[in-house]
């Protein structure tokens, strides 16, 4: 399939199950949400050594959150129910009770209750202040600057984690341009995240590595300074390759950040230097969900 | 299916129990099985059919015409279902009421709604003493739910109070929340005195200034970020409480009642 000149290749991206939830921080204003938002999906790259992907869903209008105050929303994916659940928690107590005029609530009304704010609420001292309001419980906890207000628990769910595709380019910055284009369109679709730096990541991986110590090294057969020196999957032209990973609610949510986020590449197309489309995998047999490239750009 | 209707003949002299006429315990019942349900009046027994006129059959949808405030126990331990009554009501109405929902076009006497647990009340008229409290020695009273008092409330409102909500939109009388745990009660009017006498937690949320109370100390002026979502809980009911122009969350918080153990809270509106 060759889509603007683009070759898109018969292959899959191969994800895995995990579990996610989705929170809802307000501030004073969008600057200050964005900034807790920012800090409590930070260091959430990948599970491989973070503990959790997450990331920012979207910006939210003020008649949207619970409080009618500008929010964010955030979403956080692990592989099991008990990390994500700790995650959950030390992030939101280090990353958003900590911060100024900030509240939390769930993002998640059904599935599975954990903590939110259930245990923060501990840090008031005796102080806290329970609330149950329309069957959902709330803590007011005493800081500084006033009240942190949060939801007691939100809604963990069952997801995918590990959908991607990567961009095979002429060069660096054309790799980068075409991947800053298909976040930009990602980033409209509700219910993923792209938990990389920018949406983006450059160091692609394999499972393995000569060293034991190691579960996951470079992805060598897509790296372009070892084409002549590796079983490479790059042709001769292709000098830069970046990959976008989307975590999702469900297949279908993944399906359609994928189809925007290619269809964004392939419209900057081979005259910007896109040569290829293609996924990361590991044979199928690692990962139940396969997100074939050609079915979804079909 | 129209509404189950219980239209009062004569008033008695005597109180009557109306305990057994409530939406779960008349469900599938015949029409000549609920006409035969004897109440508790005064010292005797009386069929339902002498008192009332009985028409209609949805059990599920009571209706109580020509009611008056000898009417006692009306919806007592309500479990789902919904009672009308048209007229005021007596004595423990909702008394331990489980869920679903009653609505009186006049007063209630003592005791309403104590030791409601979940549901909704609302009463168009006043409320006597006790409304939502605990049964004498009892020390738990209205632990879920919601209580809506159009007019004003008795004393002791919310005394020994556990959890939901108390929304009044009239005055309330002395010894509002007293000994309260926790929960919200919301006056729109006038307190009287003794206001959170003994409340260990809970909130009161005022709109008026109350009398001085060296019970209660002052913790300043602020902008709490839960009386917007609750006050948006308040949106679906047919009251003052669910207009936005009401609505507020500047207040001046007082912590209290300082000789118990003080984790009580009033609210009195801002600007």
């Amino acid at each position: 399939m060759i889509i603007n000149g683009v070759t898109i290749d018969a292959t899959f991206a191969e994800a895995f199950p995990m579990k996610a939830t989705r929170a809802i921080i307000t501030a004073q204003n969008e600057k200050w949400a964005m900034i807790s938002a920012q800090a409590m999906t930070g260091f959430a790259t990948s599970v491989i050594a973070c503990g959790c992907e997450a990331g920012i869903e979207r910006v939210l209008d003020p008649s949207e959150t619970p409080d009618g105050r500008p929010g964010v929303s955030i979403m956080i994916f692990a592989m099991g129910g008990k990390g994500l659940a700790k995650q959950l928690e030390t992030r939101a107590g280090q990353c958003v009770l900590t911060s100024p005029t900030s509240a939390l609530f769930a993002g998640i009304d059904g599935g599975t209750r954990i903590a939110l704010g259930k245990n923060l609420r501990y840090f008031g001292d005796g102080f806290q202040v329970a609330k149950l309001i329309d069957g959902k419980r709330y803590w007011r906890i005493p800081v500084m600057d006033g009240e942190f207000l949060t939801e007691a628990t939100t809604g963990q769910v069952e997801a995918i984690g590990g959908g991607n595709f990567l961009v095979l380019a002429e060069s660096q910055p054309q790799a980068l341009a075409a991947c800053e284009a298909a976040i930009e369109e990602m980033r409209k679709i509700p219910n993923v995240i792209m938990p990389f730096p920018g949406g983006v990541v450059r160091s692609g991986s394999k499972v393995g590595s000569k060293y034991k110590a190691l579960g996951a090294s470079t992805n060598d057969a897509f790296c372009p300074t070892l084409k002549g020196m590796t079983q490479t999957d790059l042709s001769p032209e292709i000098e830069s390759v970046m990959e976008i990973v989307i975590d999702g609610l469900t297949k279908e949510d993944i399906d359609k950040a994928m189809r925007v986020g290619i269809q964004a590449v392939c419209d900057l197309g081979a005259a910007n230097g896109i040569k290829r489309i293609s996924a990361g995998n590991y044979g199928g047999k690692l990962g139940p969900f396969h997100f074939h490239l050609q079915e979804i750009m079909a | 299916m129209s509404a189950l209707t219980f239209t009062l003949k004569q008033r008695p002299d005597q109180r009557v129990d109306m305990s057994p006429l409530v939406c779960q315990k008349l469900a599938g019942l015949e029409f000549a099985d609920i006409a035969a349900i004897t109440l508790q009046n005064g010292k005797r027994k009386i069929r339902v059919d002498e008192l009332f006129n009985v028409a209609g059959s949805d059990t599920q949808n009571i209706v109580i015409k020509n009611s008056f405030n000898k009417l006692d126990f009306i919806g007592k331990e309500l479990d789902g279902g919904c009672i009308t009554v048209e007229g005021d009501a007596g004595a423990y109405l909702g008394l331990g009421m489980k869920s679903g929902e009653i609505e009186v076009s006049g007063d209630v006497g003592l005791y309403a709604a104590c030791e409601m647990k979940k549901g909704l009340l609302k009463v168009n008229g006043n409320a006597g003493d006790f409304l939502g409290a605990a049964l004498p020695g009892n020390k738990m009273g209205m632990k879920g739910g919601t209580i809506l008092v159009k007019g004003n409330v008795g004393e002791r409102a919310g005394d020994h109070m556990r959890r939901g909500n108390i929304l009044i939109e009239g005055n309330a009388g002395d010894y509002c929340g007293s000994r309260m745990t926790a929960g919200t009660i919301a006056v729109m009017g006038q307190t009287g005195r003794y206001l959170g006498f003994a409340m260990r937690r809970g909130t009161l949320l005022l709109w008026n200034q109350p009398q001085p109370s060296a019970r209660f100390n002052d913790c300043g002026a602020h902008t709490l970020a839960f009386l917007p979502i609750l006050f948006a809980s308040f949106k679906k009911l047919n009251s003052k409480f669910a207009d936005s122009s009401v609505a507020f969350n500047r207040v001046r918080r007082y912590a209290g009642d300082m000789s118990e153990m003080g984790r009580g809270e009033v609210l009195v509106k801002l600007g």
